[in-house]
């Protein structure tokens, strides 16, 4: 596996694949898939308040491919949060496919959870260890009702999941997740998905913890996915550079605030917010020294 | 899992720990094969020595073989030679003007002793010079017999022993080569330990002692742990009102000191109604809070990761969730603190009984109840009966001190950082 993520004819050969092809679809006219207004989430410890993510509106379309940029801090974790249903917001409303979400009770959670999935940040902590991979994907056979299927059609159907992230089932099979590398690891994730296939996918920075050549690789197959099963992909980063060339939209998170959003040429190229513009020259350019005219700006205010 | 028992094993405190404890373990299993005799059964009155003990009564009826040991006379006169006898031997010869200053009447000096008594003492001088303090005839007396048992003339004090009754009496001369065997009489018992003041055999009451204690601790502490266990998971997974109101409770018990709140029950319930099983429970029920405690602390740690929150997103339910994705992950700790609970337990029954306010006395013994009655009878103080006490101090230290082993080392196992 590793000779894989490794060979630089593999990693080339995946760039070119990556999918600019949506670009400059007008989503607008796509059904609503996840849009809140308002949305806001407070946290109190002790006497102190921490406003998270303050009265934020989100518009997601089917099949868009959204990046919600900001720095560490900046509460784009806590947002994901809420949208996953892991958290309740404190205040505004979430709206799931054009109706107001319910996630009251544990039966509607589930139902929730069959169109709403996630891909975390640390692939070493996404595991529980006591549990083998099969017992991963099998879980998620489950989940999308396949629980009486026979053994061999179970079997096939992980094996595809596998061999669609260039992982060979019949290698994992007994094995622990911690047996993996990183990437393999965070691949496994998107044969999850594969097998799952919910209508939004919320990957919260899925590629910050893994080495820069596997990162090619996880994208792209994230984007074949959406393209295969035109889900709708809620892509959360601090990378403001991967956002521009992967997204169809671009939210840009400040303190817990959308401080500028749209078409990723729109903010990345006029961008208006200083924020916007900061996170733009903190991206390393290779031939050009460092601009560090935003950050002296910042310092002076 | 495999690989962790492997771990564990090769620690060598939790290894040495372990050995120990399965060493009493074992002992307490098996001693009652060996052994059949009721351990509150009273073999005698007051306490005895650890020794041999062989009925005089068949030792008499028993057949003698002739044995003729050189120092025989000299160990007998050693063993019965009374301590006024040899105070009147220094005596006289002080009184005759010898210089006694390295002689003594302990039995190490006895040698010494009787070398200057028979070169000192003669009965025409003694006769003759009526020295201090034994001017009168029964004085002179009296040495004359000590005199005559010292010089071996065991004429006065020859024994004989008379079986049958009446006119079938038969007498029959006991002479001081006469020897019985140990294993051809009929009734002889040792006793490794001695006896305690109600008379009971030590060591056998010791082993069942042992075995009670440690099912005490066993109950206690499992109770403790699942309570504990139970608790913190709940107030740690669920959070919110529920968190509040049990972690309300825990405080409630932290404040009020466990071992008064222990007594207050225990001496409310009397001693009648207090069995094994309720003094473990007891105890059980007083000693959850630091358990809740610290699984609720690593229980809010491990329910925002990323493997619960995926689990969630699976579907899964609440108790799937705490059993397969909270558990596993703080088992190593739930059984240190298990292994802890069960020490504090055996400590806990032992304190309360050593106050009197063990389980029922007249059901079967205990650690603490055992150190309760030596204390009671004076196996401290007037008797000086260490084997009463002595033995059962050690055996709750050993117990004690094998279960912390086993739970440091296993801390060194789960925690690497402490590794040296």
């Amino acid at each position: 596996m590793k000779t894989d993520e490794m060979n630089p004819a593999v990693v080339a050969d995946n760039r070119e694949s990556v999918s600019f092809g949506t670009r400059d679809k007008d989503f607008s006219k796509e059904p609503l898939c996840l849009s809140g207004r308002g949305v806001t989430r407070v946290f109190h410890t002790g006497k102190v308040t921490t406003v998270a993510v303050d009265h934020v509106d989100f518009d997601f379309h089917k099949g868009e491919l959204i990046s919600i940029v900001g720095e560490s801090g900046s509460g784009k974790t806590t947002l994901s949060k809420m949208l996953l249903g892991l958290l309740e917001p404190t205040e505004g409303e979430i709206m799931f496919q054009g109706k107001p979400r319910d996630i009251s009770t544990g039966a509607k959670k589930r139902e929730y959870w069959k169109g709403i999935q996630a891909i975390f940040q640390d692939p070493f902590s996404s595991y529980n260890v006591f549990h083998k991979i099969d017992s991963v994907l099998l879980d998620c056979i489950n989940m999308r009702g396949g629980k009486n299927l026979p053994k061999e059609q179970k079997i096939a159907m992980m094996t595809e999941a596998c061999s669609f992230v260039n992982l060979k089932f019949a290698e994992l099979t007994n094995k622990y997740p911690f047996e993996l590398s990183g990437g393999q690891m965070q691949r496994l994730m998107i044969a999850r998905i594969f097998l799952l296939k919910p209508n939004i996918l919320l990957a919260d920075e899925p590629t910050s913890m893994i080495d820069a050549c596997s990162r090619a690789t996880i994208l792209d197959m994230l984007l074949k996915l959406r393209d295969e099963t035109g889900m709708t992909v809620i892509f959360i980063t601090h990378d403001i550079g991967l956002a521009y060339y992967i997204s169809d939209a671009v939210y840009i998170m400040e303190h817990g605030k959308f401080v500028e959003s749209g078409k990723p040429d729109k903010v990345m190229l006029e961008p208006e917010a200083p924020y916007t513009k900061r996170l733009i020259s903190d991206v390393p350019k290779i031939h050009e020294p460092w601009d560090l005219s935003t950050v002296e700006l910042l310092q002076k205010a | 899992m495999k690989h962790t028992l492997k771990n564990v094993f090769h620690s060598p405190r939790f290894l040495v720990g372990f050995i120990i404890f399965m060493a009493i373990l074992l002992t307490v299993l098996i001693y009652p094969y060996f052994v059949h005799r009721d351990p509150l059964q009273g073999l005698g009155k007051g306490f005895l020595e650890p020794g041999t003990y062989v009925s005089v009564y068949d030792a008499n009826n028993t057949g003698t073989y002739r044995v003729d040991l050189p120092e025989a006379a000299e160990k007998r006169l050693e063993s019965t030679l009374p301590a006024e006898d040899r105070q009147m031997m220094l005596d006289f010869l002080k009184a005759k003007g010898v210089d006694v200053s390295g002689l003594d009447a302990s039995n190490d000096k006895l040698e010494g002793l009787l070398a200057a008594w028979k070169e000192n003492y003669d009965e025409a001088d003694a006769k003759k010079n009526k020295y201090e303090g034994f001017s009168t005839q029964a004085k002179r007396n009296a040495l004359r017999r000590l005199d005559n048992r010292i010089s071996g003339d065991n004429s006065n004090v020859a024994m004989s022993v008379v079986r049958g009754e009446g006119e079938e009496a038969t007498s029959t001369a006991v002479s001081d080569t006469d020897y019985v065997k140990v294993d051809e009489v009929a009734n002889a018992i040792t006793l490794p330990l001695g006896t305690d003041n109600f008379g009971r055999d030590t060591l056998t009451e010791l082993v069942k002692a042992t075995g009670i204690s440690l099912l005490i601790g066993l109950i206690a502490g499992s109770i403790a742990t699942m309570l504990g266990l139970l608790v913190g998971l709940l107030a740690g997974y669920v959070g919110g009102l529920l968190d509040d109101v049990l972690m309300f409770i825990a405080n409630i018990f932290t404040v009020i000191p466990g071992f008064v709140l222990l007594i207050l029950i225990y001496s409310a319930l009397g001693a009648e109604s207090r069995g094994i099983t309720t003094c473990a429970v007891i105890i059980g029920i007083t000693s959850w809070v630091w358990t809740a405690r610290s699984v609720r602390s690593q229980v809010i740690s491990l329910r925002n990761r990323d493997h619960v929150n995926l689990s969630k997103l699976s579907g899964h339910s609440l108790f799937r969730i705490v059993t397969t994705d909270i558990l596993p992950y703080i088992a190593s700790y739930v059984v240190m603190a298990f292994i802890l609970q069960v020490s504090s337990g055996i400590l806990a029954e032992a304190q309360l009984s050593m106050l009197g306010l063990g389980p029922n006395p007249n059901e079967l013994p205990t650690l603490g109840l055992m150190m309760n009655w030596a204390k009671l009878f004076g196996a401290y103080t007037s008797s000086n009966a260490w084997w009463a006490y002595f033995p059962v101090i050690l055996m709750i230290a050993l117990i004690s001190f094998s279960l912390n082993l086993m739970n440091t080392g296993l801390d060194q196992v789960f925690n690497p950082t402490l590794r040296d």
